[in-house]
């Protein structure tokens, strides 16, 4: 099988090299990929709907389709990552382990057994040895809404600076991923619950599908966004501008949902308890 | 000599990323562990994303936002002062749809895991052939 596979790989890899020689130079202006449709996005993409950020303008509008259907195969992954690995929560009657917050000791609660302590000190656990370490914890206790804050900035400023809804949603989720991998699962799905995630994706899609279908409804074709003129001010090209940043904001969010929602399957192995 | 110089200085980019993919190719082949597998899967995916981004380039432009602001008076867009914003698009999505792919092709692997007890290939289908 390996000296197979190193053949099949030897004779494909010739096979691309000895396509190159047809490839334009690396960084040609006049290479073939820059010079039939997206020059025309570049010199009318201010014109036609007020942003300037050329990929932005692309990404909602001129190609709003593809990007439409490439939130549906984040959802649908986000689905099938459910489906495979999600078991339902069985009630636990049989031994528990509590940690106490302050000292660190791990309590082993028999079968039946009850904790009369306050439960505010206690934090439920599912191995003899968790780590557990103060500065990690402190640390990114003070940098997560720092990055939650910046994820929505990349959202809102996609229009003028580099970032978008799918650079935005991926900084939301790490934050949250972040926040179950330097404490545990647990305290990531009290701050943002299974439901909550499992219904920014979905949600994110409808408002983006949500927004062409509104074109649709004012007369306009799917997508167009010049249809939302008669709803929000500024005119059309204004309006165009406008609907970008609705479809991004749904895209964030299906995003967002879709990230927190795979890792907390993965990480877990669809349990939801104390993940990796 | 010049010539071969040359190829190399406007080729080199596409070489690299041939052998990014292919090292990607051969794990996915020869490898026997599936983790292993879906890893080449993805240093494949990373090429071709690199690929993509490299046709964009183009000599002495800058990024595909135009220039804007009160002050800078509203003249005509030169295309060629600008990288090309298509082939960001295009790899801004796969980037995200890979990563998400990545997570079902991981449940898969933990679901096997589960059913077999291994992640080896050939003791996977020994495994089935005995059933």
């Amino acid at each position: 099988m390996k000296t197979l596979g190193l053949i099949i790989v030897g004779l494909v890899g010739a096979g691309l090299v000895y396509a190159t020689i047809d490839f334009p130079p690396f960084g040609d202006p006049k290479s073939p990929a820059s010079l039939h449709v997206s020059p025309r996005y570049l010199e009318k993409t201010v014109e036609e709907t007020a942003v300037p950020n050329a990929v932005t303008s692309v990404l909602g509008d001129y190609r709003g389709f593809d990007t439409m259907f490439e939130t549906t195969v984040i959802f649908c992954a986000g689905v099938a990552c459910f489906l495979l690995l999600r078991i339902p929560r069985r009630r636990s009657s049989g031994p528990r382990q509590y940690r106490h917050r302050l000292t660190g000791l791990t309590f082993r609660i028999k079968e039946g057994g009850e904790i009369f302590l306050p439960l505010r000190e206690f934090e439920p656990v599912d191995s003899i040895w968790t780590p557990h370490d103060f500065i990690i914890e402190k640390v990114c206790r003070y940098l997560i809404p720092f990055i939650q804050l910046f994820g929505l900035y990349v959202i809102a400023h996609g229009h003028h600076s580099p970032g978008g809804g799918f650079q935005g949603g991926v900084i939301l989720g790490a934050s949250i991923i972040l926040l179950s991998v330097s404490h545990n699962l647990r305290t990531a799905l009290n701050r943002m619950g299974e439901k909550i995630s499992a219904l920014f994706s979905p949600v994110g899609v409808f408002i983006f599908a949500g927004t062409g279908a509104l074109c649709l409804v004012l007369g306009y074709r799917f997508l167009d966004y010049q249809a939302l003129a008669a709803l929000l001010p500024g005119g059309p090209i204004m309006a165009r501008s406008h609907g970008i940043l609705l479809v991004e904001v749904g895209v964030g969010m299906a995003v967002m949902g879709t990230m927190v929602w795979i890792f907390k399957n993965l990480a877990s192995r669809g349990r939801y308890d104390e993940g990796l | 000599m010049e010539a071969v110089l040359n190829l190399i200085i406007e080729k080199y980019n596409y070489w690299i990323y041939i052998t990014l993919m292919m090292i990607g190719l051969y794990a996915m082949i020869a490898k026997n562990n599936l983790v292993k597998k879906i890893v080449g899967m993805n240093i494949f995916q990373t090429a071709v994303i690199l690929f993509y981004v490299s046709t964009g380039v183009k000599k002495g432009a800058t990024i595909p936002i135009i220039e804007h602001g009160h002050d800078v008076a509203h003249q005509a867009v030169r295309a060629a002062d600008y990288i090309n914003p298509l082939p960001h698009v295009l790899m801004l999505t796969a980037i995200v749809v890979s990563v998400a792919t990545l997570g079902v092709a991981l449940a898969i692997a933990i679901k096997v895991y589960h059913r077999y007890q291994t992640l080896e290939e050939d003791e996977i289908l020994e495994q089935i052939r005995e059933l």
